[in-house]
């Protein structure tokens, strides 16, 4: 590697490091809290898979704000529809993102925001269908550019 | 100091990605790109759509102060009437010389200015909620607008720029060139290095989770070279402004933009 | 207080289902950060965004701090009759904003 390469790399690396400032983090929420507040949401019910769709990028350059869709396939009527959508994480220092209560009036089971990701990780959306059933989706998701830099 | 990191998690990815690394020198007209062009297409999507534009609640609030009246009865409405007229192109040509002050002044400047002499109003801070919404207002009646930077007064302010865009700075020994002349459109520790072409200001910068000026994103890369920051309004910042918007004449403002 | 951007169709067909789009200013202090010079700073977050239409529940969100700052939320409903929505964000340390649009709604 010539001078003037070496030179910009452990600048750029330096720099990079330089941009924002290390803060100190609690626990994280793990995979098993993340099981913990869903069942502490929902109860001890199946969690089946599918009738949900967790539209997140895979691929993400700023974890401050990573937008999200859930649509949940459903007719929406009186007798048929969705009640409550709710969407986990497994490495934010706390498992809940949000919790939706719709009805049959929504028309349409589809909701979005934008959501902190503190790092690579597992998002999870759910849905409770007012017959009791539960469907839920999963989307792992790759956080390009954190939010800060960790030192070398 | 609000440039506090979002704690949740901190991870380090690659760095400076890419192996020739001559001098590429001055970007060809032809080739020269917003940043924007380099965003995903989810932070794209953001600030194309005003209503999830999160740039957008400052744009409002522009709007608000606009028509309030100071202590003298007037507001900038008063003397200005519609913005999408009286306005439109004038953020595209900041900053701008002025003959009064006998400087080059950038656009918070400027509104600062109407704020004291024709407001009889203390001027807003730098970085304030105040003026960041007042020239997201204004910025954008620039939207499409070309960027105009040829006041021959501007000259020297502009050489001052550029000479301090490629001086290599700080501990680090960068300059501004070595990143977005030669090296535009690389990773660096997981962000693509820009053209640092200054189209979308004030911008909404993900970062941040905030607006923020053209200054304060110039401080975010001098803090990375490790070198002295200028004050807000210093002469070094306004130079380096002029220099900014004569490198990108031409380019049409996207004005609030959206940033990683 | 920031105004909230509420977008709703100003006109729709009965029974036409429309999108609702809200964004609003707030910090969204998850609680687990500290300041550069080392302060915790409290979680400041909004917990709750409910909506109205002409009067009764349509949509409620409960909202923790992995929302990002400036929340914004997007949902549906399906155009009943002409009227009124209303918003309601409340938060912690006392914190609510309110915002309406009118819909008219025709046959
Ligand atoms: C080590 C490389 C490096 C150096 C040196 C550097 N920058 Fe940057 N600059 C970046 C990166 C990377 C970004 C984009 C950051 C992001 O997306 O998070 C950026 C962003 C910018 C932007 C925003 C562009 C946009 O689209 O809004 C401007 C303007 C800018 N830099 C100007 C400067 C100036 C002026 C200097 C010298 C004082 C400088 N930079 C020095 C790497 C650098
Ligand atoms: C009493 C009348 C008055 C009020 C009130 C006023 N301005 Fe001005 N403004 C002027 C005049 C006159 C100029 C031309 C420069 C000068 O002579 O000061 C100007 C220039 C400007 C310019 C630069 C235009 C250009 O062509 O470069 C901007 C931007 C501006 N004003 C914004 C504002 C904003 C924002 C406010 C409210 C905070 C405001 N003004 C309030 C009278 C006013």
């Amino acid at each position: 590697m010539d001078q003037s390469r070496r030179e910009l790399l452990t600048g750029a690396a330096a720099f990079a490091g330089g941009l924002l400032l290390v803060s100190a983090r609690p626990a994280d929420a793990t995979p098993a809290s993340m099981q913990a507040a869903i069942r502490n949401m929902l109860g001890d019910v199946e969690i089946g898979k599918g009738k949900v769709s967790l539209d997140i990028a895979p691929l993400v350059e700023n974890g401050n704000a990573v937008p999200m869709t859930v649509a949940v396939e459903s007719p929406m009527t009186a007798t048929n529809y969705v009640k409550a959508i709710h969407v986990f994480n497994e490495k934010n220092p706390k498992p809940n993102v949000i919790s939706i209560h719709l009805g049959p009036r929504a028309g349409k089971a589809s909701i979005s925001t934008r959501i902190r990701l503190a790092d690579s990780q597992r998002v999870v959306a759910i849905a409770q269908m007012n017959d009791g059933s539960v469907w839920s989706d999963e989307v792992n998701v790759i956080v390009t550019l954190a939010a800060c830099v960790e030192g070398l | 100091m609000t440039e506090i990191a979002f704690a949740f998690r901190c991870v380090l990815s690659s760095v400076l990605i890419g192996t020739t690394l001559a001098a590429a020198g001055e970007i060809p007209m032809s080739e020269r790109r917003s940043g924007y062009d380099m965003m995903s297409a989810d932070t794209k999507a953001m600030q194309d759509d005003d209503t999830a534009n999160p740039a957008s609640l400052w744009v409002l609030e522009g709007e608000t102060l606009w028509s309030t009246k100071t202590t003298n009865n007037k507001s900038c409405a008063d003397c200005h009437g519609d913005t999408a007229q009286s306005m439109k192109g004038i953020a595209a040509r900041y900053p701008a010389f002025d003959t009064k002050l006998n400087k080059p002044i950038d656009l918070g400047q400027r509104i600062n200015l109407c704020r004291a002499e024709h407001q009889n109003a203390t001027p807003f801070a730098p970085e304030s909620r105040e003026l960041l919404a007042l020239t997201a207002f204004v910025a954008r009646q620039s939207r499409g607008s070309p960027i105009v930077q040829d006041d021959p007064k501007m000259q020297p302010a502009i050489a001052a720029g550029r000479a301090l865009f490629e001086q290599r700075l700080g501990q680090l020994n960068l300059s501004c060139a070595q990143c977005h002349d030669d090296n535009w459109g690389k990773q660096l520790a997981g962000s693509t290095i820009p053209q640092a072409h200054p189209t979308g200001y004030p911008i909404y910068r993900l970062e941040w989770q905030s607006l923020g000026s053209l200054q304060r994103r110039l401080r975010n890369c001098l803090f990375g070279q490790r070198t002295e920051l200028y004050a807000f309004d210093a002469p070094e910042m306004i130079a380096l402004e002029a220099f900014l918007m004569w490198r990108a004449r031409g380019m049409p403002m996207d004005a609030p933009g959206v940033r990683p | 207080m920031a105004k909230p951007l509420i977008n709703v169709p100003a006109k729709a067909k009965r029974g036409e289902v429309i999108e609702i789009k809200t964004l609003i200013s707030h910090v969204m202090e998850t609680g687990f950060r500290h300041s550069n010079i080392g302060e915790f700073l409290p979680r400041d977050i909004i917990t709750q965004l409910v909506c109205h239409y002409n009067g009764e529940e349509i949509f409620r969100a409960d909202l923790f701090p992995a929302i990002a700052a400036n929340p914004f939320i997007t949902f549906h409903t399906v155009a009943t009759e002409s009227g009124m929505l209303t918003f309601e964000w409340t938060g912690d340390n006392g914190f609510s904003a309110t915002g309406q649009a009118n819909i008219a709604v025709v046959d």
